[in-house]
């Protein structure tokens, strides 16, 4: 098994941190994991992304020419990601900032008002952190609890202060990509 | 399948399994420094190696150790060159452009047969080119940087945790060679993180009866490149090129994959190379019988080993993120006897696996008879590959 997500958004929205996170609660299942991002000018504010790949094998190539989940958080990374998509993969849209409909019909999208529900979890920032928990309940790419223990490894100690507000994040995720109807 | 002698020391046996962590490349290879007991570190920040730089500038004062973010390049090579003088383990690291600042020292070292390591995290040039991953500097590792008549073992990984491996046997050929060793890696190994077993070497202490330790108590010694005597510097060049010779002879390192049956052999290294592992995987589901030789001293070049390996094949195919680089080398390891093929993207565009793929189909319909069915016939191709034909 392998499975290749591109994270694509703003900079800020925090989107090789949800990478990260994935990669983590990978790290976590024993499964063999690579997060490779774009780098450079990216991070000081404008189109990001970051290929997460995780694989039951050793990885090849770190970079891929398709991938199987895409997780659009802006409408530049959902016009740049969505015609990589494999047939049938699975794209989740920030719907509170995308507007626009995905142009392909062979593929499960999973819109979640990403950043309506960070602001109910308590902090504005957990956008990427909201989408993930859709891309994980609806692929399960990685165990939900993989992920939460991953939450708790990554910012347990830096940052202890902002753990409910992720993990309440995570379970809109989670229970959104439950709920709503495939399209 | 290896070529490697054992030469290097294996790693100390842990008493219980240590978990994998999850390590950015630049990170793993500052702390695998650190961990092999480097003494010193001087750089200068530069895209896409400056989390070497962040990592060694919180972790070596921790460790009462010396790091010095110099006023540029030329300062932090020299920097490193008065260190390495007086015997301690020292380590810099830059991009390419930074590199080509370093290359005086860099021959100055050589000259002056210092151990340094010098990690060179490629991005896309000529020039102050682009931040995105390339490994359009091999000429310049393993035939270039400063000038005279010398050359420095150069080592590529391919995964994080051969990184880690790879700084700490640099530290190990460094001393026992007196020479500087670089690694070159590229902006995807420096900047993807990947599991690693967060297990370290460190080199056994030399005793180096060549350094400026203070003469108080015993004759003065020199370390320099200057020798103004044709007769003195000649055999100082001779000296030099009977070490490199000794280097070239039991230092070869490279690794094969899948390569007992292959009919295209993939001569890749670095990311190329983890790009071609996934492409071998595609081609073979398809009926497309390619292997991996993938060189692991870019100098010493394995000529010997691939060209062994090459007999009986029906193409060697070279992948590179450049123009052709290392391909200039291939060529002379197979020395006209073979058809190779080469595909390279360069500017920070890194090669798919459905290019290498495309490649390789390319080279095998290339090289049989006309009516050879083809077994990749049924796969839809994208945009036709870069590929030439030499």
């Amino acid at each position: 098994m392998q499975h290749a997500t591109i994270f694509g958004g703003f900079g800020g929205q925090g989107l090789l941190f949800a990478g990260h996170l994935l990669a983590q609660a990978a790290v976590l299942e024993g499964r063999d994991v690579s997060w490779m991002p774009s780098y450079g000018p990216e991070m000081r504010g404008g189109t990001a992304s970051c290929t997460v790949i995780v694989a039951d094998h050793p990885i090849g190539s770190p970079i891929v020419d398709a991938a199987d989940s895409v997780v659009a958080l802006n409408p530049p990374s959902l016009a740049k990601f969505e015609p990589i998509l494999v047939p049938g993969g699975l794209l989740v849209l920030n719907a509170s900032l995308i507007e626009a409909q995905p142009q392909r019909t062979d593929r499960d999208v999973l819109a979640l008002p990403c950043t309506a529900l960070a602001r109910i979890s308590g902090d504005d920032r957990m956008v990427s952190v909201v989408a993930l928990g859709g891309l994980v309940g609806r692929t399960g790419i990685v165990g939900a609890d993989a992920v939460r223990r991953a939450l708790s490894d990554l910012i347990g100690v830096k940052r202890p202060d902002l753990i409910a507000a992720d993990l309440a994040a995570l379970e809109h995720g989670l229970e959104q990509a439950g709920v709503l109807q495939r399209v | 399948m290896t070529g490697s002698p054992e030469l290097l020391a294996a790693p100390t046996p842990l008493a219980q399994p240590i978990h994998p962590v999850l390590m950015k490349g630049n990170e793993a290879m500052a702390e695998a420094a650190i961990q092999a007991g480097c003494d010193a570190y001087f750089g200068y920040p530069i895209t896409p190696q400056a989390e070497i730089l962040e990592w060694m500038a919180r972790r070596m004062p921790e460790l009462g150790r010396t790091f010095v973010q110099a006023e540029s390049e030329l300062g932090a090579i020299n920097m490193a060159l008065g260190a390495a003088s007086t015997g301690a383990r020292v380590l810099v690291s830059s991009s390419g452009p930074g590199i080509s600042l370093m290359a005086e020292a860099m021959s100055y070292m050589a000259g002056s047969e210092l151990p340094m390591v010098l990690i060179n995290v490629m991005r896309g040039g000529p020039g102050l080119g682009s931040i995105g991953p390339a490994q359009s500097d091999y000429f310049q590792a393993t035939k270039g940087h400063g000038h005279g008549d010398y050359r420095v073992p150069v080592l590529a990984p391919a995964s994080i945790a051969e990184a880690m491996a790879l700084v700490a046997d640099a530290f190990e050929l460094a001393e026992r060679y007196r020479t500087p060793v670089m690694i070159l890696a590229d902006g995807v190994i420096g900047q993807m993180m990947e599991p690693v077993d967060p297990t370290y070497r460190t080199p056994p202490r030399r005793s180096a009866d060549w350094a400026l330790t203070g003469a108080d108590d015993r004759p003065p010694r020199a370390v320099r490149s200057l020798q103004l005597q044709p007769e003195a510097l000649e055999a100082h060049g001779r000296r030099l090129q009977a070490k490199f010779a000794t280097i070239a002879e039991c230092e070869v390192r490279w690794a094969g994959e899948q390569l007992e049956d292959a009919e295209i052999v993939i001569v890749a290294y670095g990311t190329s190379a983890r790009v071609a592992r996934t492409a071998i995987e595609r081609a073979r589901e398809d009926g497309l019988r390619v292997g991996l030789f993938r060189p692991i001293t870019l100098w010493p070049f394995p000529s010997a080993a691939l060209s062994a390996v090459a007999a009986d094949r029906r193409a060697i195919l070279v992948v590179e993120m450049s123009s052709g680089q290392m391909l200039e080398d291939v060529r002379l390891a197979i020395d006209g006897g073979f058809p190779i093929f080469f595909h390279g993207r360069t500017g920070g565009m890194v090669p798919t696996p459905g290019d290498v793929v495309e490649a390789a189909r390319q080279a095998w319909a290339a090289t049989g008879p006309d009516d050879e069915p083809d077994p990749l016939s049924l796969i839809e191709l994208g945009e036709r590959s870069s590929v030439v034909t030499r």
